[in-house]
Parts: C-alpha cells; structure tokens; sequence
C-alpha cells in the first residue's frame, strides 16, 4: 500500500491552524482535529494582541475562514484521538467524532433555536462570565459557524423532555439522532498543538480569587474587555458593574513559584502591559499597577512597549511580589505588598485586581501523551530536546506553540510553521 | 454604467464598528446611492454566516460590485475577494471600505460625524466600484531551487531542511567557513554541549547531501528578478557567478556590539561577554573575581530593546567560571533576569545555588568600575557596595549584522528602527518578507538563541517550500499597461520604479516602456509620474479614482 501523504494536527489554535495552512498550501492533505466545536483557540478568546494592539480576532478569523475553505484541509471539530498505531510515514489513527446534534450542512447559525433553549449554563468562551444556553455557538465568529448541542445540559439528551429547539428551527438542523462515530485516518505524520491552561489560581488562597469578586484573572480581563464579551467591552466591575478606574495586575500568579510552577510563562509581562493599555484607551481616567518579580520584555519591540506603557498608559510597574489581597467593605481589593525597591511594606486599594496566571499543560494531557505515544517533560508539557526544538520524542510526531512551552503568539506561529515543515520533510523526504 | 449592481455589505465587527457608529442609518443611507441593488449589516461579515451572505446575494440579487465596508483592506480584502470569486465574480470587482480604522477607531468619541464620514467612505466606494473592471492573474513558474544567505546554524538547518525535501539549495557564506556566530561561542546553554561539535556535526551533514552546493567566501553582489525567477550575483573572489533562485531566505545572523567607551573597557580585564568566550574556551581565565554587568549599551535612550539573550549568556558562562574553580567569585550586576520558559527558570535558580551573586541595579544608578573594584548600588539593600576584581564582563546586545542594511537593499526588503529586518507582519508572519519569495530567520530577525533560531530556521524552509511544491505563483494583476502611442520612451518611469519592475525598450515603434509584471507591486509611481499620462495603473485608474473624488464633492455636509 502507497504510504499516505497526510498530517494529522491535534489542536485547533492558532498553532494548529498555522501549520494546517502551511501544509495545505505545500499540497499536503491535512486532518487538523479539535475538540472543542469550533477552531480558533486562546486567541480567539484575546481582544487585542501585543506589541500593535491587533484586534486578536479580527486577524486571526481570516485565517479560520482558510482553514475551513481550504481544498487540501480536512477540519474535524468535536472530536478526538483515540488510538495511533504504526510509525512515521504509515500512522494509523483512530478518531471519535461526538455528535454535534446539529447537521452542519443545514444550520446557518440563526439562533432561533437558543433563544427558545430553556436551559442557561456559564459559558466556558467567555470564562464562565456569562451564562449561554444548551444549544449554543461556541463563540461568535467560530468556525465552522454553526450551533452545537452540549449533551451534558440539554434537556432532551439527559432527561427526554423538551426538544423545543427542534420545533423552532426552521432549517430542520437539530437532529438528535446523531451518533458518535470513529473514523480511521491514515497519516505520515503527526503534529501536537494543544496549547494549555490558566492556572487555577483558587489554590493561592492568599489572593481570594473566587473569594472577593473584584479579583480576577487575565483570560476574564480578556472577555471582559472585548467588545464580543459579556459586557460588550465594557470594563466593569463583577461585584456592582461599576467601571474599574484603578486597576492592580498581579503577575507570576502560580509561575516562578517553588509550591506551584516553578517556570516562567514567558508572556504574562507583555500581556499584563497590553491589558493596562486597554483599559487607558478605553478610559483615560484608569491609573493601571503591574506588580512584578523581573520584567521579561525580549521580544521585537517588546521593550519599547513597555517604555510606552509607562509614559503614555498611565501605566506604574512595581517591583514587588504580592503578599496577600483583602477587600474593603466596598468589595474594593486592597492589594498588600512590599516595595523592594524602598523595602518598605505597602498597601494599596484598587477597584479591580487582575492575576496574571500562569500557563499550564491541558488537563487529560497525560491521557493524550499516552495515547500518542510520547514523553513530556517534568511539567507536564511534550518534551523537546533544545537543538530539535520542534520534534517530540517519538519520531514522526511534531509539536508547536505553548503545549511544548509557554510561547507568544508570534513565536507560536514560527514554530507552527516550522513544525509543518518538520512533518513535511517526514512524509515527503 | 447605468445596469451595473452593486451589493453593499456593512459590517458591525461586534462593537467594534456598530459600538460607534450608526450601522442602521448607514444601511439606509446606501440603498439610496445610485447603482445599488442592496444593501445589508452583519454583526460579523467575514463570519462564515456573513460569507454566505454574500455569496447568497451575488447569485440571488444579481450582484456583479460588492462593496464590503468594515475593518481593513490589509487583513480582510483577500478574503472578500475569493468570496466573490467562489460565488463566480472576479474577485477585481470587489470595492473595500474602511469604517473601522477610519471611522470607529478614531472618532470613538463622535458618534454623529463619524457616522457622517463612513456615509462620504461608502458613497465613495460604490462610485468607484461601478468603474471597476474584471483583471485576471497572471502565473509565473518557479525555478526549483532556494538560495539560503548565512551559514551559521540557522542558514545551516534552513538548508539541511529544504535539501531533504529534495529541493535544490545554494547556501551562501561570506566566511571561509560555515559556523557563523557559534564559531566564537564556547559552550551553549542550557545543554552546556560544545558549539563547535554542533557546527561540525551539521556542516557534515551539508557537506554529505547532494542537494545542497555550499558557496563559502561568497557575497551577494546583486539580486534581480521577482518570487520564482531571482537572479542572483553571488561573488567568490575575483569571480562572479550568476545563480537562479525560485526563494530566498536571509539568515545571516546578528553581531555582538563591542563595548568600546563603556565602563572604561580595555578587552584586558575589562572585556565583553564575546571575548570571555574565547577566554573560557582556551581554558586560562586567571581570574577569581569576576563581575558581570547586564544591560550594557542596550535597554537605554541610544538602543531601546532587550537582547534576550544576555542574561542566559551571563548565568551559562558564570556557571562555567564556578565550575573550573568553585572558589571564584562570580557577581551578576542585572536589572532584571530574562530566563523564559520551562527550562530557564530551573537553570536561573541552579546558577544561584553555585552561590553566584546577583545585584539588582537601576538605570538610574548605573554600576562604575573604578581600578580594582566596582561601585554598585544593591537596589534590594538601599546600600552601596564596592566590589573588587580581576576581571569585569559587559554584556552587549546583539545588533544588527553590519551588512544588513546593504543586503537589505539589494533584496529591497525593509529593516526595522534598530537595522534588523523587518517581517511582513510582527504577529502572524514572522518569517515572511512583504515581499513574495524572500524570507527570514534567526538573529537577523531579532536576536534569538538557538533554540528559537532552529525553530525559525525550519519555519522559513516552510514557508519557502510553498512556492517551490506548487512550481508556480500567481502575480496580482495590480499593474501598469502602457499606451505605446502615448509612450515617448522618456524612461522618467524606470528611474522612477523602486522594483526594477519597468523598462525601456527598443521596439518597432521606437523606445517604448515594458512592464515586467511579476516584479510589479503595484505602488502606481510611474503612473503617477509619467508626463504624457501613457501609464495606467490597472484597479486604479483615474476615472475610479476621479468617480470617488467627485462622488466625496456631491456629499453634503
């Protein structure tokens, strides 16, 4: 048998769909697999990206729209790897597709059917900052743009009563009758670009997250701020919807930190940076803090940025670890710390307080290491060797972007890229 | 004119756009202009659903103009374009309008008038819309073969990548021989492998592959020609050699700046990272005391950015000091360390446990090395503290490669503020060049370790790859025609024309100016200049361009 000029690519993010693209356009057949409803990954959950403040969306979505249009581009949403036998060159692997409960072919994305949906349950795009239905699209501008039934909640698929959406959708799309299916795809090689996690910073007590309503994480910051997000862009508080005019960022939130991660997420700095900036473009008023252990602004014009922020955003950064956070009676978190520069003990009072969390593995990726056959590395993330940056530990099977490593979007794209050029030179070579 | 139908789409981009202007009214308002036979909003236009929309519209409304007015041309015209063309409209009949930048981005805070202004924008649009005509798209064949400038481990792996995929390669170096920046340096972190085993281990594996001819002592004298078809002038002594190329990629590195005039540098005991290199390499240091100062002659007014690399640089030599002798003393003057990622982080703290000293200074109080010792202020203590030592090592950033800028210029690609060139797009194409077929990667990008730089490296063969597995490109059909009757030969076009992309040439109606379309990018100069208006820029013709000026009078304010 002819041995198959196709690369299979686990994770629809950007890295993902870099190298999907890459291998599209060299002519090579793609299966690019992601197991969320739509592609797009982290990024798509981004409003702006640093060091040009892009709109993350608005760049990234041309991209999807590529992927989904694409003749040698094969996408495989809501599904997952179940089996990968064989080697480089000849990998068979088994896919399970979860029904979507939707035809994909019929829906046109309408939303007649969640306006009648019964049930609301927080939505997982927008960091569980607003509630969404049980048939639902997984964000706006995701691709492909249809709506999916979250058989977890839906009324019909755990209790047999409802179906109301069935009945108000006019295209006949809903179709409960669909099962789950594995499919079997023969490939030469493999790419892993599953990107990670925030940390759950519930663990670090001393923060109150969860605790006080008024501390936050930077993946909420992110939804918050963004015009698509649940409050249609607008910065406001959690606890009384006020607009939060002094803002506390405070980073290496589990990351350099001997009881969590003991890595650096390479790009909370830079991110921390850019959401002070937003908050000044969106109110002048906003007199942003970073808190910070050692500033990591390398990238191309990563620094001048920075230096930016500071004369133009309103922006202080601090050196300093936070101690503790605590709230006053107005739900305003009181951030405590001491300034290592003067080593004097602080504390100061803002509205909003934002954690820079680190970047962790994807939960079940140990199930996914195993199933693909390869090693990750003490934290958890697909181990790669410094002079094979890209390659894991199994040959034929590649990696890119931040499941190998907390990495930048532009970094990520590199090495998505390069990563397709690593798989091509596996089935093509 | 008058039976041309144009189908206006108005995007919301979220609140992007419909946060700050009136979308509604600006609906109404289109279907009122002449020429248009419907106008829509969507909440997303470039969303699959807004796509649809408009391919549902070009078939059920009879649509041969489509107006989109929404975010920017830059990222989203292809796009709309093959819309049009899936939905079997020549993608040139297809008008952009910008109301994001234009509009909702700077006015956010005048509702009325920028409302106003997007009206005068679309207005605009649909006049030149209905003068667009159909073009079609030229394709050129691709010599199969890449040319990779630099052989240090970046050109090296780019080359090695490109060969195993069977595709021819010429790797061009200026030295004598491969190796590059690695060729100075002693033991890379965070592995502590030798570099010169790394540079022997891929020159051989060059050497070995068939595919790849390796041109050392070698320049690029000149390039001509455009993605698929550059010609290349490479010379090796007296001698030059014309080579074809379908791709180039840059990959010829970074240097280290040398610290001549700071902190009273003598390259004796007062030397540079680069220089320690060497020393720690000949393996005679003596020297028990050493001071190692960050930062030096970057991250202030002259050269703003962080090197990246310097602090791993530091803590990788500082561990090699203490290795040879535990007793020495090694102090690291920093600002702030940079160890990112999974495995910088463990071997920042594994040089603090070999008991290296870091002190934290600040820009504003500036480390002094005085004869026998250095004064620091330890912003951590509030405290000065005087050092002595045998040995102070200045860490320098990575600058710009002297060549670049000349190199630059024969590619006619463009460099940033600080001499590194400069990628097609800082997020989503960081190994592209603007320009088709011409790529980057490595320092020459921006400084990298070699990590990062192997990763770039085998990007930019990726991406260089494309072209070379399709064997042929399409060219936009963005270009002059000249009118040989109009044509004097004058050739003010050809001095004017940046690209090489014009020329004057002899024919049997005299000197007459021919257009080499795949070198065109379509700037429209030698329109503009041309004194007997015998250059037409295609898609930009002056009849469109006067319908939307005179269009901008007809709006009332």
């Amino acid at each position: 048998m002819e041995k198959p000029k196709a690369v299979l690519i686990v994770g629809g993010g950007i890295a993902g769909i870099q190298a999907a693209l890459d291998l599209g356009d060299m002519g090579i057949k793609v299966h690019l697999v992601e197991k969320n409803p739509s592609i797009g990954g982290r990024m798509a959950q981004l409003d702006k990206t640093f060091p040009t403040n892009d709109c993350s969306i608005c760049i990234l979505s041309p991209k999807l729209a590529d992927c989904f249009r694409h003749q040698n581009i094969t996408l495989h949403t809501l599904s997952e790897v179940k089996e990968v036998k064989g080697q480089m060159r000849d990998f068979s692997i088994k896919l399970r597709k979860y029904a979507r409960f939707v035809d994909e072919e019929k829906c046109v994305n309408c939303g007649d059917c969640s306006a009648k949906c019964p049930v609301k349950v927080p939505d997982e795009f927008d960091m569980k900052l607003r509630k969404r239905e049980a048939i639902y699209p997984y964000y706006l501008q995701g691709v492909p743009a249809v709506m999916t039934i979250d058989r977890e909640k839906c009324l019909y698929l755990t209790r047999e009563v409802c179906k109301i959406c069935e009945k108000f959708c006019a295209r006949e799309a809903i179709d409960f009758e669909q099962k789950d299916t594995d499919v079997t795809l023969r490939v030469g090689a493999i790419i892993v670009a599953t990107g990670f996690d925030p940390y759950d910073p519930s663990g670090i007590s001393q923060y109150g997250y969860e605790r006080y309503r008024n501390v936050i994480q930077s993946l909420e910051y992110e939804r918050l701020i963004c015009a698509s997000g649940p409050t249609g862009g607008h910065l406001l508080r959690l606890s009384d919807n006020k607009p939060a005019d002094r803002i506390a960022f405070i980073q290496c939130v589990g990351s350099r930190d001997f009881r969590n991660n003991r890595y650096c997420s390479s790009v909370c700095c830079m991110h921390a940076t850019k959401e002070a900036m937003l908050a000044y473009e969106h109110d002048p008023k906003v007199k942003s803090h970073i808190f910070y252990m050692d500033l990591r602004a390398g990238g191309k014009g990563f620094q001048e940025y920075v230096s930016r922020g500071e004369q133009e955003y309103n922006i202080s950064y601090i050196r300093g670890r936070v101690a503790k956070i605590t709230e006053d009676h107005d739900e305003n978190p009181i951030i405590w710390y001491e300034e290592t520069q003067t080593s004097e003990t602080k504390k100061m009072t803002v509205d909003l307080a934002v954690l820079a969390t680190s970047f962790v593995p994807r939960k079940n990726v140990e199930e996914l290491a195993g199933t693909l056959g390869v090693e990750l590395d003490e934290h958890g993330f697909f181990k790669t060797d410094p002079l094979s940056p890209l390659d894991t530990t199994r040959l034929g099977i590649f990696t890119c972007g931040c499941c190998r490593e907390p990495t930048d979007i532009p970094e990520s794209v590199a090495q998505a890229s390069g990563a397709a050029g690593r798989a091509a030179e596996a089935v093509m070579g | 004119m008058d039976d041309v139908r144009v189908g206006v789409f108005i995007c919301h981009c979220g609140t992007n756009i419909g946060g700050f202007l009136d979308v509604l009214r600006l609906v109404d308002y289109t279907q009122s202009l002449p020429n248009v036979a419907c106008a829509k909003d969507n909440k997303y236009t470039c969303s699959d659903a807004g796509l649809t929309e408009i391919k549902n519209a070009i078939a059920e409304k009879k649509l041969d103009r489509v107006v989109v007015a929404s975010c920017t041309p830059r990222t989203h015209e292809p796009l709309f374009r093959s819309t049009c063309k899936e939905a079997g409209l020549n993608p040139y009949l297809f008008q952009f309008v910008n109301i994001r930048d234009q509009c909702s981005w700077v006015h956010m805070q005048e509702r009325e008038k920028a409302t106003e202004k997007a009206k005068a924008l679309i207005k605009m649009g649909v006049a030149r819309a209905a003068l667009l005509e159909p073009l079609e798209e030229t394709e050129v064949e691709v010599t199969p073969c890449a040319m990779v400038i630099g052989g240090g481990i970046t050109g090296m792996t780019c080359a090695l990548s490109l060969a195993k995929r069977d595709f021819e390669v010429k790797l061009v170096e200026k030295e004598e021989r491969l190796g590059g920046t690695l060729n100075s340096l002693y033991r890379l972190y965070p592995t502590q492998d030798e570099a010169s085993k790394l540079i022997q281990a891929k020159a051989e594996d060059l050497q070995k592959n068939p595919k790849v001819e390796v041109l050392t002592s070698s320049e690029v004298k000149e390039v001509k020609g455009f993605v698929g078809n550059y010609d290349v002038t490479v010379k090796h002594g007296e001698n030059d050699r014309l080579l074809k190329a379908g791709v180039i990629i840059v990959a010829t590195g970074a240097e280290a700046l040398k610290p001549t005039s700071m902190y009273s540098y003598n390259g004796e005991n007062i030397i540079s990272q680069m220089e320690l290199e060497q020393r720690l390499e000949k393996g005679k240091l003596n020297a028990n005391k050493v001071v190692m100062i960050q930062c030096v002659g970057s991250r202030n007014e002259e050269r703003a950015y962080c090197s990246k690399v310097c602090c791993l640089t530091a803590l990788k030599n500082a561990m090699l000091i203490k290795e040879a002798d535990s007793n020495a003393q090694v102090f690291v003057l920093y600002r702030d360390i940079v160890a990112q990622g999974t495995q910088y982080e463990d071997y920042y703290g594994k040089a603090r446990e070999t008991g290296i000293t870091f002190i934290k200074y600040s820009p504003e109080r500036k480390p002094v090395v005085e004869k026998g010792s250095v004064r620091v202020y330890d912003e951590l203590l509030n405290e000065e503290l005087t050092i002595p030592y045998d040995l102070v090592v200045l860490s320098t950033p990575m600058i710009s490669h002297h060549d670049s800028a000349i190199l630059a210029q024969k590619l006619k690609v463009p460099v940033d503020k600080n001499g590194f060139f400069l990628e097609a797009h800082v997020k989503l194409r960081p190994v592209d060049f603007a320009t088709d077929g011409i790529y980057v990667c490595g320092c020459a990008h921006w400084p990298a370790d070699i990590s990062e730089s192997i990763s770039q490296a085998y990007a930019a063969a990726s991406r260089a790859s494309i072209p070379l597995s399709v064997g042929h490109v399409k060219t936009e059909p963005l270009t002059p025609v000249v009118n040989e009757d109009e044509c004097t030969g004058c050739s003010l076009c050809e001095l004017t024309c940046s690209f090489q992309a014009i020329r004057v040439e002899e024919t049997e109606k005299g000197r007459k100016a021919k257009v080499i379309a795949a070198s065109c990018k379509g700037c429209g100069a030698c329109g503009a200049g041309c004194p007997h208006k015998a250059i037409t820029m295609q898609h930009f013709t002056d009849e469109q361009l006067l319908a939307q000026i005179i269009s901008l009078g007809e709006v009332k304010p």
